[in-house]
Order: C-alpha cells, then structure tokens, then sequence
C-alpha cells in the first residue's frame, strides 16, 4: 500500500539553524497518524515544511505530486489544511466569516453553505455564535474554530499543531473525539502533532516519535502506548 | 499564544548591521581623513566650496543614522532642525555679533532642546506613524520661520545675510579653503564623538531599542530616556551641520529648508546604508551630485532619472553603500591570500 | 451664528478634497501597512490622462471610465514591478522607493503635458448649490461620489469573496496563505484599487486646484491628516476624517486669533502629530498589538 503522504530525507532550516536532519515518514489515506515528541525536536517545523512555511530540502510527496517549491497558498488547494499553533484564528472577523475563509478557494456556493451547517453541526457553540467577533471566543472555542475552518476546504488531510496547547482537560477530550469522528465519518486523514502523548496515542492509529529533528521510533500507535520502554525514555508519562 | 490577539510580527522599521560592522578600521579612517585633507590643495575654490558642502550634508546624514540606525526611530524631519541650526548661528552672529565659531556650540544646544521635546511626544509613535509626524514638522517649518512676529530676528520671507569668516591668525588661505579645513575639523570631531557614543552604554540601549523595544524595556533599559536621548543627539548633530550650513552659503531663508531637504537627508541615509556612519559621506555625495548628474542625462526627465537611479540603488543593494564597502572588502580579502 | 454655519460648510466643502484624498491613502495602508508618498503624484497622473482623453474627443464620462480602468491597471503593474520585490525589504527601503516613485512620476508628467496650469472640466457645473454660495455643486457632486464610494468600499469588502480574501490578507498575512489565499496577488490589487480610487480623488479635485503636475502638493498632506485622524485601518473615519480636517481649517483660520492663511498648514499638521500622539489608532481605527 503506497502512502498518501510521503515524506523522505527532509531537512528544513531557520536561516542558518538546522532543525530537521533527514526526516523520513508516511501516512496512509485515511489514517490518524500523530507526531510526537519534547519541545524543540521539530514536530512543528515538520508540519511547517509541508506547507512551505520553511525553508526545507529533501522530498515531500502528496499523492505523487511534489510539495517542496510550491507556495503555501498551492498547496492548500491541493487539499491540505494547516491548523498553526496558536490557532491562526481572524479575530478582528465573525465566526461566520471565518468558516467562509476557509472555504474561499471553493466555487460551489451551495456545498459551502452547507457545510457551513455540517461544523454548526459538529461544533454547536459555533453556530451560537456565528455573528459574534471570533477575537472574543474563549480559547477552546476559537480552536474549535480553527478546526472548522480547515474543514471548510473539503481537505483530504489535515495538519493539526498541538491542538490541546492551553486548553482544558475536558475539552481537549471533547475536541479529540470530534476529531476521531470527522476522520471516520467524513474519510479525512489527520496528522496532529502533540506533546500531549497519552490522549494523542489513544485517538490515532498509526504514531512516530521525534527527537533533535530526526524519527527515532514509529509503528502502531496501541503498541507504543503499551510499551513502557519508549514510553518512560521518550514521552515521558 | 491565546493571550496574544491579533498580533503583528512587524516588518522591521530597520534592518541595521550590528555594532562591530558599523564603523570603519583605524588605518582606512584615517587614509580617507588625509585624502579629504589634502584634496582641497590641488582643487580650484568652487569644488573646495562643494566639499564643504557634501562634509556638511554628511554631518546631518550621520545625524540621522544616529538616530535611525541607532535606535530605529524613523525621521521625515530633520530639515527642521537643520532649520533652527541654522537661523540660530545666523541670529546670533547678526544679532548680537557672536563669532561664527562660537555660534556651534550654542546652535547644537538649541537644536539638542529642540530635538529632546519633540522626542518626547514622539514616543508614542513607531515606524511610519512617526515617520509622518516628523514629515509634518518640516512642512510646517518654513511657515514658521515666515512668520510675522519672528520677523525682527529671522527677516522674514527675505531671511538673513550672513558674512564669511576669513582664516584666522593671519592664514594665507582663501576663505573657502578655510571654510572647508574648519567643517573638517568640525565634522572629525562629531564623528569620532559619534562612533564612541554607538560604542558606548547609551550606544547599546539605542541598539537594543532598536532591535526589540519590548525586550529592552524587559531588560532594565529606560525606553524613554533614551529615545528621546537619542532625538536630542541628532537634533543637536543636525544643529551644527545647519549652522555650518549657513556660514557657507552666508544665507539662511525659510524656502532653504523646506521638507525637500528632509527627504534628501532621508535617501542619503539609505543610500549611504542604515546604521553604517562612514556611509554618510556617499549618501551625502548621492544628494548633491546625483540630481546634477540626471540633469545632465536629461534636463526635461531630471526627477525620473534622479527617481530611477535611486530605484537601482534600493534593488541592487538593498544596504547602501554598506553592502559595497562589505564587498570590497570581502574582495581584498580573497585576494590577499 | 451664521458665520460658523458658513465655515463649517465651507469647511466640508474643502474637506471634500481631503476625504477623497485619504480613501485612497487607507486602501494602500490596509494592503501594505505603509504610506505611499506618491498616491498623489500618481493620483495628479491619472487626472491628465483623462485630460488627455478628452483633448482626443472623448466625452467626460468615458475618459472618467477608462482613466478609472487604466489607474487600475497602472497600480498593479507598478506593485508588481517596482514593489513586489522589495515586499520584504525594511519599511525605510520601501519609502525611499516611494520617494523614488515620486519623483519619476512628477517629472514624466511635467514633461508629457508640462508644467502650465490647465482647466479640468466637472460633471456637476459650477453653480452654487441650494442657493448657498460657499457650496457649489460641484463640491456638492464631489462629497456625493465620495460617500458613494464609500458605500461601495463597504459592500465591496463586506460582502464579496474577494473583499474577505483581502481583508485576511491585510490582518494575518500567514493564516491567510493556509485558507489558499495569494496574498501577493490581494497587495496587487490594493495598489490597484487605491490608483483607481486616486484617479477619481484626482478628477474631482482637478477642477478646484487645477490640472498641473504640482497640483497634490498641497492636498497629500492634508490627506495624510485625515486619514491619520480617523484611523489608517478605517475607509470610513479616512473620510470623516476629512471633512473634520476640511472643517477644523477653516475654523481655526477664522476663530483663532492671527491664524490667518499663512497658519493654516502649520495649525493641520499640528493636528496630525496632536492625533498621532493621542490617539495613534485615529478616531476609528483598531489598535494593533506588537508581539516581541
């Protein structure tokens, strides 16, 4: 089974700084896959490389079309939706407006609207608020925002930065089970990085551990989560 | 990351070297003071007059590198305090005969006031803001200096008329050789103030400021002191270039100083690259002799000449004269090995 | 009583000018976070073209059309040659292009149509509206385009994809290129739409000042007041902002006591740096928050 997602000697670089030395790792058409790791190992530069938001060398394919070279704005067309770390949300601008932003390089107004219901679905306290400034939501609204946003483009994978950063327990597990909805329900393959690795472990399916920009460790998320080895010297809990 | 709404990663208002590569080695600082001494030996008075002039724009590009590509505020402005420079020498020696020399020091003064209260208000503002702030005080400028209560001391529209010093100690030395050895000693001096005052611990918090105003003040620096430190310093840099410049050309008038040669001073600063000193001499060689050589190219199409080498210059070294002289020297290095 | 009734509608009168000065100034500032000091050459520019248009035969409102259409053009053209590059170049670097800019303008225009002044025609006439004659109609007809445009701004980034798409593109840059948006593209067009919206600017001011290549010397910086006073970020206080500079002018030159015209300059600038160091937003701008 060939990857959707195919990642090869990847090493990308902030000015002079090196931070990833040769990544390699794939995901699968419909799989969950997290990236896991400390602060500084590279999980955010790695998500960044693939959006080219970065300066990177080495091969990052997406369906046998090659990424690197391309501008943000093209690969996002292509199908690949990029919630950043911090959310990225347009606060000056409505709830609604937001979720039209990420639909705004579709043509079909229809299928936008309703989509637009299906998040209101999805994410109720959203559709509470969807005439509301998105700068006034609380922190776990505004990622549920973030979320729904990307959904807007229809993407075939989504790339999620640390989604549980500053939120409350509970609605972390909220968040993530919708998350594990939205990859079974509507086929979107995920690839969300966490330091949260407990709660990550449980919801993906396939999971690769990161350490100084390099893959020390892959393979089927259940069998990292219960092995009490890598999970003492890498993810420490 | 949540607390932090709509938050802007600002294009830098400056890109400025660091501190090391702003200034230039002994020996090439001084070979370059003993070239400019000794150019006015073999010159007719005309250029010698012209030097004088370029020395006297480089002071006030200097001026303004201080105060730019030294603690990263933005001016639009200095013509007015090149401005008040000026009228105070010339107020001064033909108001209450005050010799030329003299009138510096007290002209520096003023302008240092000058530029230190009108630092404080702009405080508030950054980068473009004050940008415009400063582009509004020298379009006010001459319509201050026009106006009819000031007229006693400043003549009006006319302006004043000042007398060119002869050389001192009986000097056999025409008067604009004189001139010119004078700016020179003067403008050493400032610059070598200058270059120690950047190396200094005001130096540092200017830069420090400059670089991340949020993080200095996190460190301990007093933002505000020295932002409005550094406008007193170019202000009064600025002063004495003014006055200067009124002794040369023995006339001060409110048309002189009108926001045009701001926006000169500006350009000489990104010509001569922002934050490197020594690139005050080529940027102030850029706005004098520039605009004459487009008007050779083309008397009709000057300003679009003048428009297009400046363009040329911002595309092809986007550091001024900086990135030549890092050039060259790179150059010379390969090749002495 | 009547006198001041009088001034403040002289005062918006002339604040015309400035209002419609300083909606083309926001359009560039909202696109590129900068000021662009030759919007008024390129706004005296696009008025000679038209002049020239209608030298060639054409009727007023087919030369407003096409000049409207050629400033378009022009604005993105130039963005994509003379600016795009320097993008992400230092602020200073881009308004010493400006002043470049400015002055390439200046002097192809003094050397095409020299440097004589020329009479610009108006749609409106000349008469005195409503019988007052401190308004005429043509001022009358400039402050109508000018709300009117305005009110198109406002549906324009309201309500269309392509406003929205510009409006993230001028508030997260970087959130905007992950919804697909080409961010360089939106600045293009802002520099479009603000020559576009110059162009008129210039056309409806031509008749008052005159046609000559110096002719926005005066009017940018009066422009730059007003849309400082009501708030770079906002087209909406850019043109309240110019009826209250318009109108505070001509107030002070009356009320306050030895401003005669020679003050008049002076006393709007003070009100800029005034604003600025109140209230840096303007009076509906937002305030930003820097991040270290």
């Amino acid at each position: 089974m060939t990857a959707m997602l195919n990642v090869k000697d990847l090493r990308a670089y902030y000015g002079q700084v090196q931070a990833l030395h040769g990544l390699a790792f794939g995901l699968k058409e419909g799989s969950l896959t997290t990236l896991l790791g400390a602060n500084g190992a590279g999980k955010t530069t790695t998500l960044r490389a693939i959006c080219s938001m970065v300066r990177a060398t080495g091969s990052i394919e997406f369906d046998g079309a090659s990424l690197l070279g391309r501008s943000t704005e093209n690969i996002v067309r292509l199908g690949i939706a990029h919630v950043p770390q911090g959310r990225g949300t347009f606060t000056a601008m409505t709830v609604e407006e937001n979720l039209q932003l990420g639909a705004i390089t579709r043509k079909d107004k229809a299928g936008i609207a309703s989509d637009i219901e299906r998040m209101y679905n999805h994410f109720p306290v959203l559709k509470q608020r969807h005439t509301q400034q998105a700068g006034t939501l609380s922190g776990g609204e505004q990622q549920m925002l973030a979320v729904a946003r990307a959904l807007m483009l229809r993407p075939r994978l989504m790339l999620l930065d640390e989604p549980s950063f500053g939120l409350a327990p509970l609605i972390v597990r909220e968040l993530f089970r919708i998350l594990g909805k939205i990859n079974r329900e509507d086929k979107v393959s995920i690839l969300v990085v966490e330091q949260n690795a407990e709660l990550a472990l449980e919801l993906a399916d396939q999971a690769y551990v990161i350490e100084t920009g390099r893959i020390v460790m892959s393979g089927n998320a259940s069998e990292i989560a219960n092995n009490e080895d890598i999970r003492k010297s890498y993810l420490g809990y | 990351m949540a607390a932090a709404q709509e938050v802007v990663t600002e294009t830098p208002t400056v890109e400025a070297p660091p501190k090391r590569a702003m200034t230039l080695g002994y020996g090439t600082s001084l070979a370059l003071l003993g070239l400019l001494a000794l150019v006015p030996l073999f010159a007719k008075n005309f250029i010698i007059f012209q030097m004088t002039t370029l020395l006297i724009y480089a002071l006030a590009v200097l001026a303004l590198n201080i105060l730019t590509g030294g603690s990263g505020q933005f001016s639009l402005g200095q013509s007015a305090f090149y401005a008040v420079g000026a009228y105070s020498s010339a107020i001064l020696m033909e108001h209450a005969n005050i010799n030329y020399a003299l009138t510096l020091p007290i002209s520096g003064v003023i302008c240092f006031a000058f530029g230190y209260l009108f630092g404080k208000p702009a405080l508030r503002l950054s980068g473009i803001y004050l940008a415009l702030a400063t582009f509004a005080l020298a379009t006010a400028m001459p319509q201050l200096l026009k106006l009819g209560v000031l007229e006693p001391w400043t003549g009006g529209v006319q302006g004043l008329v000042v007398d060119k010093p002869d050389a001192p100690f009986g000097l056999k030395m025409s008067q604009d050789m004189w001139l010119y050895y004078f700016t020179l000693a003067v403008s050493t001096a400032i610059y070598i103030f200058s270059v120690n005052l950047l190396k200094s611990r005001s130096g540092r918090a200017f830069m420090a400021i400059r670089d991340n105003e949020i993080a200095a003040s996190a460190m301990g620096i007093d933002v505000a002191r020295y932002k409005t430190l550094a406008f007193g310093i170019s202000a009064g840099i600025t002063g004495v270039a003014g006055a200067l410049g009124a002794i040369a050309v023995q006339f001060v008038a409110p048309d002189s100083y009108t926001v045009t040669l701001a926006i000169s001073l500006f350009l000489g600063m990104v010509v001569g690259g922002v934050g490197w000193l020594p690139g005050s001499i080529v940027g102030a060689a850029f706005i004098i002799f520039v605009p004459n050589i487009a008007e050779s190219i083309s008397k009709g199409l000057s300003g679009a000449v003048f428009g297009v080498l400046l363009f040329l210059v911002i595309f092809l070294m986007p550091h001024g004269a900086r990135q030549v002289a890092m050039f060259g020297q790179r150059l010379v290095g390969k090749l002495w090995k | 009583m009547e006198l001041l009734i009088n001034q403040v509608l002289a005062g918006i009168a002339t604040g015309a000018i400035y209002a419609c000065m300083a909606l083309a100034i926001v359009m560039i500032y909202q696109a590129i976070e900068n000021l662009n000091f030759a919007q008024g050459e390129m706004a005296m520019f696009s008025t000679f073209v038209a002049w020239q248009l209608m030298q060639w035969g054409l009727s007023y409102w087919e030369a407003f059309l096409i000049t409207v259409v050629l400033s378009f053009v022009g604005g993105i053209v130039i963005e994509r040659l003379l600016f795009k590059p320097l993008a992400k170049a230092p602020i200073l670097t881009n308004v010493a292009g400006f002043i470049a800019l400015f002055a390439i303008v200046n002097s192809c225009a003094g050397l095409i149509w020299d440097f004589t002044i020329k009479e610009f025609p108006t749609p409106f006439g000349s008469a005195p509206f409503l019988g007052s004659q401190l308004i005429s109609t043509h001022q009358a007809g400039m402050i109508g385009v000018t709300l009117l445009l305005l009110l198109l701004l406002f549906f324009f980034f309201r309500f269309t994809r392509i406003g929205l798409a510009m409006r993230a593109a001028a508030a997260l840059p970087e959130s905007a290129r992950l919804v697909g948006i080409n961010t360089s593209w939106m600045i293009a067009l802002g520099w479009g739409m603000a020559a576009a919206i110059g162009s008129i600017a210039g056309m409806l001011i031509a008749p008052v000042v005159f046609l000559e290549p110096n002719m926005m010397g005066g009017v940018l910086i009066y422009g730059f007041a007003a849309a400082v006073l009501g708030g770079l970020t906002s087209p909406f206080g850019a043109v309240i902002g110019g009826f209250l500079v318009g109108i505070f002018e001509n107030l002070a030159g009356t009320y306050i006591p030895g401003v005669g015209n020679e003050l008049k300059l002076p006393i709007a600038l003070a009100l800029i740096i005034f604003v600025l160091v109140v209230r840096p937003a303007g009076l509906f701008g937002r305030a930003i928050v820097k991040r270290v």
